[in-house]
């Protein structure tokens, strides 16, 4: 195996161990995705219709907001510690390193969403069939919003309260996820086919997979100097 | 050769500079818009179908063009900053971005202005409009990225990152309307082998927009007179320069 894999898989196990020894801050923005789509078939009308037609748009707004929460802290303890200085100096290509710590990201709050997503379809009466589309669209949109929430993170990280400016950032930037995303649950719903939408969301996650670690790495130079 | 782009870079020289071109760029922006405001309101004749409301198209697509012009200069300049570490780069970016949201904020309004009574509706959810609203908010991002860093040159650095990344949206509004076939019309004048305009039209638009240009040129020097003050402020070409004001 080579140095540079051997680097990608050691700071994945670091970050997944460092993660999973804090298990409250990892259910945080899940609890928040559970709670924010609760709210809303409490404050409308719980009728069937009404939320079988706004439930795809209400999971995936909610699914963005959520992301959002644990955006924060991907880079800042790395920041405080001195370990983000270590692996920029590190001889390994830092493009990499950005990569793997989105996608730990992705493992540890995308992945979580994404399984829990039949229970909470339910209580939006979508159709089994809609439910498997909106879990397959949610998985190739999640890994691409934590590959655009990363570079947000990463131009904040040296802020101390970027908090409210990571939503100004990821949000426009999210939204082609969002509109794709919607459009194919509710095609799904309505029993017709959803793959237009869906190729266009995986063409957005190798877009991003390819360009986005690019300006991470940049933006993590510019935040540590 | 290059001697003149360095002179370029040392604020005090490039400040005198800049003043002298303000009113280059000012004057002939005035004179072209007060034609094309001429034209386009008075002279051209109606459109067969809008009949007058089509004349809010003089205002409209030049606003639009610079929201876009506007966005790709910021972009370039930053991506000059950040290759060539140029400060003064830096500083047109940041004279940039206010503008640029301004003209955005415009094409959006007139755009509402001219829905209503053409489409019925102030504003249609379509790929246009909601590329255009992204393109608002990458501007106050922007804006927004640089004003949160304490470390100006940080802050600079950051805001120009996500400037070019936002560059991705510009293809996505240029071609929303060939892609989304909905309310929004198709290009006028982007097509120039076949414009879909006639020319006594068509002269008045340009006119404006190439007004549009030179008065975003105006003002956008004048802000960057201004960031250099700001930014060189303690320099002491700065106190000579207030002490014989």
């Amino acid at each position: 195996m080579s140095s540079t894999a051997q680097a990608m898989l050691a700071l994945a196990r670091r970050d997944l161990k460092a993660a999973l020894r804090r298990w409250g801050e990892l259910g945080l923005p899940l609890m928040f995705f559970v709670i924010v789509v609760t709210l809303f078939p409490l404050g409308l009308a719980p009728e069937r219709d009404l939320l079988g037609s706004i439930g795809p748009g209400v999971l995936w707004v909610a699914a963005l907001l959520a992301s959002l929460l644990a955006l924060e802290g991907l880079f800042r303890s790395d920041m405080e510690d001195g370990s983000m200085e270590q692996l920029i100096l590190s001889p390994q290509p830092l493009v990499l390193l950005a990569l793997v710590k989105a996608l730990t990201h992705w493992v540890l709050t995308g992945l979580p969403l994404v399984v829990l997503t039949p229970l909470v379809a339910q209580a939006f009466y979508l159709p089994a069939n809609a439910t498997w589309i909106l879990m397959l669209a949610l998985l190739l949109a999640t890994p691409t919003l934590s590959l655009i929430g990363a570079l947000a993170a990463a131009l904040t990280a040296s802020l101390r309260r970027g908090a409210g400016i990571l939503g100004i950032l990821v949000l426009p930037l999210a939204l082609p996820l969002l509109v794709f995303g919607a459009r194919a649950t509710d095609l799904a719903v309505q029993g017709q086919s959803a793959a237009g939408p869906l190729y266009l969301l995986a063409a957005l996650l190798a877009l991003a997979m390819t360009l986005a670690p690019l300006a991470i790495a940049a933006a993590l130079r510019i935040s540590v100097d | 050769m290059w001697i003149w782009f360095h002179k370029l870079g040392s604020p005090p020289h490039f400040y005198r500079t800049a003043g002298r071109l303000v009113p280059w760029f000012g004057i002939p922006a005035l004179l072209l818009l007060i034609a094309g405001a001429v034209g386009g309101l008075a002279i051209a004749p109606p459109d067969y179908q809008q009949g007058d409301g089509f004349r809010i198209i003089y205002v409209h697509v030049p606003s639009a063009y610079i929201a876009m012009f506007g966005y790709v200069a910021m972009a370039v300049a930053a991506a000059v900053g950040l290759i060539w570490r140029m400060k003064l780069a830096f500083a047109f970016a940041a004279a940039c971005a206010p503008v640029g949201a301004a003209f955005t904020f415009l094409a959006l309004a007139t755009g509402s202005i001219w829905g209503k009574p053409m489409w019925g509706v102030w504003w249609d959810w379509d790929g246009r409009m909601t590329s255009v609203l992204v393109l608002f908010f990458l501007y106050v991002g922007v804006m927004a990225l640089r004003s949160a860093f304490d470390d100006a040159s940080k802050g600079d650095r950051a805001a120009a990152l996500l400037a070019i990344v936002g560059v991705v949206n510009i293809p996505i509004i240029k071609f929303s309307v060939d892609w989304w076939n909905t309310l929004h019309q198709p290009a006028t004048i982007a097509k120039f082998s076949t414009p879909s305009i006639t020319m006594d039209m068509l002269v008045w638009l340009l006119a404006m927009v190439v007004g549009y240009t030179l008065f975003f040129a105006a003002v956008v020097t004048m802000r960057l007179r201004g960031e250099v003050l700001l930014r060189e402020r303690g320099a002491r070409w700065i106190r000579e320069l207030a002490a014989h004001a």
